[in-house]
């Protein structure tokens, strides 16, 4: 889960970076080149096999610990200590984790699959940027993709400080440092991610 | 101490045998003393119960002064109750309030099944315990004192890791009921030592080998081991455990 976690965390870093363009505000220019250069590159596109392997590692082996953990206890205790030793998303990934699998078949229904097919069937350069604003114009969409990156963000900040802990990086001098930077690297990312549809649907981009 | 007594309302885990289903039982618990330690209160109950020629409440104890690992009681959802790095036995009732109920269940894990009613078999950290957590000594005389230069911080961590009394509590308070916290401990008490390092690599692969067989969950980093640790035995622990266990994977 750590080695599939981190991977996926360092891909955040580029989804959110490149989608970011979109707050230089012009008419979504930069945006559409960055997509048209990640598109078009050979190492991207590499890349993104290796993506798709790891996201899908991540959710088997996610699948399988926790239906395999949730067999370890079969009588259940009447009284649980809730949150007086952990925390509640730290107990709940597999939960967060099913509800960013299925906030991910809309984002990649919504995004992914409709640039693949006007990369392939060689149509005239697709518009992403103008996709993005059409998709954000609904406000039923705007709420889904909130509470999608809420969801991330929960999973995140236990997920980051978790996998150095499962690969053994733990020490006193720098735990704090890793718990901070797990915090403060769920919160930019998701609150960039938040802000994309919340910007385009109040029309603060255009 | 101002000295004070409490009434309490008991819901205890009463079962038979280990092929019984069990259920809660209500007791009244009367002129319970503040001072009193949580297994003395069982002990008021049980005197109560065998009186009136009840079977009374089974639960493991034994030295009653926090360093032998044999209570194991899980009260109001908390391992070992509500006061941190305690254990039942020195858990005291003042930390209960006068007319309280206090629900009493036994560990639950599917490695540490129920025997009767509060005592479960915890022989799976016996075997774990067998499978690595021990150092192969030369027979002769014993080495002169120190013979064998240890780094005062290695020799600190190894004695806070051997701090370990094997309670349980960390099976217990686990979402997943691992072991980690208990494995862990005992691989680091060893793996920091130079005694330990002959065995280093096969001690972690074989007593990692023996938690996953006994029935014992995958740790998720939640820190509820951590958190009611009667030792406090730091999850510092388990991630040595984890660099051991890859460094014997790549070594063997």
């Amino acid at each position: 889960m750590a080695f599939t976690g981190i991977f996926l965390i360092l891909f955040l870093i580029v989804h959110s970076v490149a989608n970011s363009c979109i707050f230089l505000n012009d008419s979504g220019e930069t945006y559409n080149a960055v997509a048209h250069f990640l598109s078009h590159n050979w190492i991207v596109r590499f890349l993104e096999i290796g993506l798709f392997v790891g996201l899908f590692a991540h959710i088997i082996q996610g699948i399988m610990l926790t239906l395999a953990n949730n067999s370890k206890r079969p009588i259940k205790y009447a009284v649980n200590a809730g949150n007086a030793t952990s925390k509640w998303y730290s107990r709940s990934m597999g939960i967060l984790g099913s509800l960013l699998l299925l906030f991910l078949v809309i984002h990649l229904k919504d995004f992914f699959i409709g640039t693949k097919i006007a990369l392939y069937s060689g149509d005239a350069p697709h518009n992403l940027f103008e996709e993005m604003k059409e998709e954000f114009s609904n406000p039923i969409v705007v709420g889904v993709y909130v509470l999608g990156v809420v969801a991330l963000c929960w999973h995140l900040i236990h997920g980051f400080s978790s996998a150095f802990q499962t690969i053994g990086i733990n020490n006193p001098k720098y735990n704090p440092l890793i718990k901070t930077a797990g915090i403060v690297y769920s919160l930019i990312v998701c609150i960039a991610f938040a802000m994309m549809p919340i910007a385009f649907y109040l029309g603060w981009i255009s | 101490m101002e000295h004070t007594t409490i009434n309490l309302n008991l819901k205890v885990w009463r079962q038979k045998n280990a092929e019984d289903k069990g259920q809660f039982e209500n007791y009244k618990a009367e002129n319970i003393s503040t001072e009193m330690s949580f297994l003395e209160m069982f002990d008021v109950l049980n005197e109560k119960l065998i009186n009136e020629g009840q079977d009374p409440v089974a639960f493991d104890h034994d030295c009653r002064e926090g360093i032998c690992g044999m209570c194991s009681m899980h009260i109001n959802g908390r391992a070992h109750g509500p006061w941190s790095g305690t254990t039942t036995c020195q858990l005291h009732m003042r930390a209960f309030k006068d007319g309280e109920t206090i629900t009493v269940e036994p560990w639950r894990a599917k490695a540490f099944p129920v025997l009767k009613d509060l005592t479960v078999d915890r022989s799976a950290f016996d075997r774990i315990q067998q499978a690595g957590g021990y150092v192969s000594v030369n027979t002769g005389n014993a080495q002169d004192g120190n013979a064998l230069p240890i780094d005062k911080k290695n020799a600190d961590a190894s004695f806070d890791a051997a701090m370990c009394i094997g309670c349980g509590a960390c099976v217990a308070a686990c979402k997943n009921s691992s072991a980690m916290l208990f494995t862990s401990a005992k691989v680091s008490q060893y793996a920091l030592l130079p005694q330990g390092q002959p065995e280093r690599t096969t001690r972690v692969m074989n007593m990692v080998a023996q938690m996953d067989k006994e029935g014992f969950g995958a740790c998720t980093n939640t820190g509820a081991c951590e958190a009611e640790c009667p030792k406090e035995i730091s999850i510092s622990n388990i991630a040595r455990l984890n660099r051991e266990y890859l460094n014997a994977q790549l070594s063997l």
